[in-house]
């Protein structure tokens, strides 16, 4: 007889359930099975109504992020003979996102963040197309290397009391992304982006938990890009004071 | 968007984690040090510890040794008391710890001026 695995699979479905429950599966165990694999089982073999979000099955896309077992994790790269032995194996959407539906959470505030510290290198003045791409050393990409790994999952998000708490937080993968383009030597916008940081919604809503940097699937660090974040805005407090002090205005 | 004052308690706070970090463990030692050696010799540890409280750059380590410490700790309780979602006013708390910091802080200051 195959041995089979409870996958106790969150359910919502907005239009009859005051709120959501756990609906039980039995999915046949396999070393290298996947829970996205055995998510995809349920909804083409028990109960094509399930949803969920996948699309590149190997921890690229950053869609398939639910809680596993209280855990922010993705799917793709989570497997069943991680929890075997395990009393139970439960998956549920993100925390600290609202629920559109079953797995699926609405991110769109995790989105908004990411827009706000305008996530793309910002110049004084272009340079024409015909001039090529702006040139960077090796070392100098090494500098902001880890933070630009991101794939957007918001396990970091879900992973964070902050943010949980006031998803007015721009939190851990926005104030990253601000990092990643501070420290990039072809970039020139860190003074428009210091304002957002400088702001109790950026860098200064975080106590350093750290739990983002442990559930990133990409080794980005957040937290470290945080703290980075801490000491630029802590100097930028200090000349701006200093500035004030000579008569100039507040910026 | 309004810029916060953040950094200014975490300056003390980095400012105060850094000296604990250096010299921490050399104060612990002293200050286990003295009730020994204030046995052994009570005159001559009391005039050393007056000599160093009598001298401006004597006052202002011990000043620094109490304050910055001071900051770092209340600092990181105001934090925590947060992240255990504690049910206060946060001006009330502030007021606490900061206010508390700045209160013994200039105690100390004055303190160590009277000496
Ligand atoms: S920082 Fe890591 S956990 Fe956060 S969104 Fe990016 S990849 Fe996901
Ligand atoms: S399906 Fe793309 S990251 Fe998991």
């Amino acid at each position: 007889m195959t041995e089979t695995v409870t996958v106790r699979v969150q359910r919502y479905r907005p239009e009859e359930d005051q709120e959501p429950w756990a609906q039980s599966f039995e999915v046949p165990y396999s070393e290298d099975l996947s829970i996205l694999d055995a998510l995809n089982q349920i909804k083409d073999q028990q109960d094509p109504t399930l949803s969920h979000r996948w699309s590149c099955r190997m921890a690229i896309c950053g869609s398939c992020g639910v809680m596993i077992n209280g855990e922010p994790r993705l799917a793709c790269k989570t497997f069943l003979r991680d929890y075997r032995g395990k009393d139970a194996l439960e998956v549920r959407a993100l925390d600290n996102f609202p629920i559109e539906r079953d797995l699926v959470s609405d991110i769109s505030g995790f989105i908004d963040h990411l827009e706000t510290v305008q996530p793309w290198l910002i110049r004084s003045d272009e340079q024409p197309v015909s001039a090529g791409a702006y040139r960077q050393t090796p070392e100098q990409m090494q500098r902001y290397a880890a933070f630009s790994q991101c794939i957007n999952c918001g396990l970091c998000y879900a992973a964070c009391p902050q943010f949980g708490r006031d998803p007015a937080f721009l939190g851990p993968a926005a104030l990253t992304l601000a990092q990643r383009y501070n420290l990039d030597s072809r970039d020139e916008g860190a003074s428009q982006r210091m304002n957002w940081l400088n702001a109790e919604a950026g860098v200064w809503s975080c106590t350093f938990v750290g739990y983002c940097s442990q559930v990133c699937p990409k080794d980005v660090d957040p937290a470290a890009a945080i703290n980075q974040g801490k000491v630029a805005s802590d100097i930028n407090y200090a000349v701006n004071l200093f500035n004030i002090l000579r008569g100039k205005d507040d910026a | 968007m309004r810029r916060s004052h953040e950094p200014i308690a975490w300056s003390l706070f980095g400012a105060g984690g850094m000296l604990l970090a250096f010299i921490g463990p050399g104060l612990v030692l002293a200050t286990a040090l003295l009730p020994w050696l204030a046995a052994h010799d009570p005159v001559a540890t009391h005039a050393a510890v007056g000599a160093l409280l009598a001298h401006p750059l004597g006052k202002l380590l011990v000043l620094a040794c109490v304050v910055l410490p001071l900051f770092h700790t209340l600092h990181r309780i105001y934090h925590s008391l947060h992240d255990l979602h504690l049910r206060a006013p946060r001006r009330l708390m502030q007021l606490l710890c900061y206010g508390g910091a700045t209160l013994l802080s200039g105690v100390t200051a004055w303190w160590l001026l009277l000496i």
